[in-house]
C-alpha cells in the first residue's frame, strides 16, 4: 500500500512538473531575473501547489496517515546555521542551472547528457553533504 | 500574452496533489531532496522512495510525447556550470534538510517558519546568483 501510495504521488509530482514548465530553466531562470525579462510562470506553479496542501494539512487535524501511524510532528521554528547556509548553497546552484531537485528527476528521460550530468553532480553533493555539515555544526560550536 | 501561467497553475495543482496524496496516505511530507537523499543515504523505506522516483521519471517520459510544443530543458552546454550547479543544489538541500518542494511547498502550506525562511532564503541566493552572473559579470 505505501509503495502504491508513492508510486501514484510520485507520478502526480512528475505530472505536474512537466506541464507547469519548472523542468524548462529558461522559465525558472527567468522568474529568478527580476532584472531582466521576468517571467512570472513560477509564482502561479509554487501558489497552484500550496493550495491542495492548505487543504492536506487540515484534514490531518485528529486523523491518523492511511497507512496508519501518525503525521509528521509540528514543525521546530529554529531557524539553525544548516537551514541558512544550506538554503543559500541550494538557491545559488538553482539560479546557475535552473534545475532543482524534483525537476531534475522529472527531466531524466529528455535532459539529455546535461541532465545526466547535472543528475550525477547532485547525487555526488548529497554523499558530500554529511560530512560538510558536521564541520558546518564544529565551526558553529568550537570544541 | 501566452497560456504558459493556467499551465503553471494546473502543473502546481497536480504537484500539490501528489504532495496530498503522499501526506494523507503514507503520512510523509513529499519533498524531493529528502526522498532522493534518503536514497543515496541508505536511511530505510527503499522500496517506497524507488516508487515515488520511478513515477516521476516514467510520467513525464510517457506524457512528453503527447505535448505541443514539447517540453525541453534548455539546460546550459557549459558542462562546468552543470557540475558546480549539481553538487550546490545536492549539498545546500541535504544540509537544509529541503528544497522547492518539501521547504517550499509542503512548509509554506503548512505556515512552517523553517519552510518559509528557507524559500525565502534560496529563491533570494537564486535571484542574486542570477543578477550577478548575468547582468554583472554575463557569464550565463
Amino acid at each position: 500500500m505505501r509503495i502504491l501510495i508513492s508510486l501514484i504521488a510520485g507520478s502526480l509530482f512528475g505530472a505536474g512538473l512537466l506541464i507547469s514548465g519548472m523542468t524548462d530553466t529558461t522559465k525558472v531562470q527567468g522568474w529568478l531575473d527580476v532584472f531582466g525579462n521576468w517571467d512570472p510562470t513560477l509564482a502561479f506553479v509554487m501558489g497552484g501547489a500550496i493550495l491542495p496542501m492548505l487543504v492536506a494539512w487540515q484534514l490531518t487535524t485528529n486523523r491518523a496517515p492511511l497507512v496508519g501511524g501518525q503525521f509528521p510532528t509540528a514543525p521546530s521554528s529554529e531557524l539553525d546555521r544548516r537551514l541558512i547556509i544550506g538554503s543559500v548553497l541550494f538557491g545559488a546552484g538553482w539560479g546557475l542551472a535552473g534545475l532543482c531537485p524534483g525537476p531534475a528527476i522529472a527531466s531524466l528521460s529528455y535532459g539529455g547528457v546535461g541532465g545526466v550530468v547535472f543528475m550525477v553532480a547532485m547525487i555526488t553533493g548529497m554523499l558530500m553533504a554529511p560530512t560538510l555539515g558536521s564541520q558546518l555544526d564544529r565551526t558553529a560550536n568550537p570544541a | 500574452m501566452n497560456a504558459d501561467w493556467i499551465w503553471g497553475l494546473a502543473g502546481g495543482l497536480l504537484i500539490g496533489l501528489g504532495a496530498a496524496v503522499y501526506l494523507l496516505g503514507n503520512g510523509r511530507i513529499m519533498g524531493a531532496s529528502g526522498i532522493l537523499g534518503g536514497l543515496v543515504d541508505r536511511s530505510g523505506r527503499m522500496t517506497e522512495r524507488l516508487a515515488f522516483i520511478a513515477g516521476v521519471v516514467a510520467i513525464p517520459a510517457l506524457l512528453r510525447p503527447l505535448m505541443n510544443p514539447q517540453a525541453e530543458t534548455h539546460l546550459t552546454g557549459n558542462i562546468a556550470v552543470v557540475i558546480a550547479a549539481g553538487l550546490l543544489v545536492g549539498v545546500g538541500t541535504r544540509i537544509a534538510n529541503g528544497c522547492t518542494s518539501g521547504h517550499g511547498v509542503c512548509g509554506i502550506s503548512r505556515f512552517s517558519t523553517r519552510g518559509i525562511v528557507a524559500t525565502i532564503v534560496y529563491i533570494a541566493a537564486g535571484g542574486l546568483t542570477i543578477a550577478l552572473l548575468r547582468h554583472v559579470w554575463g557569464v550565463i
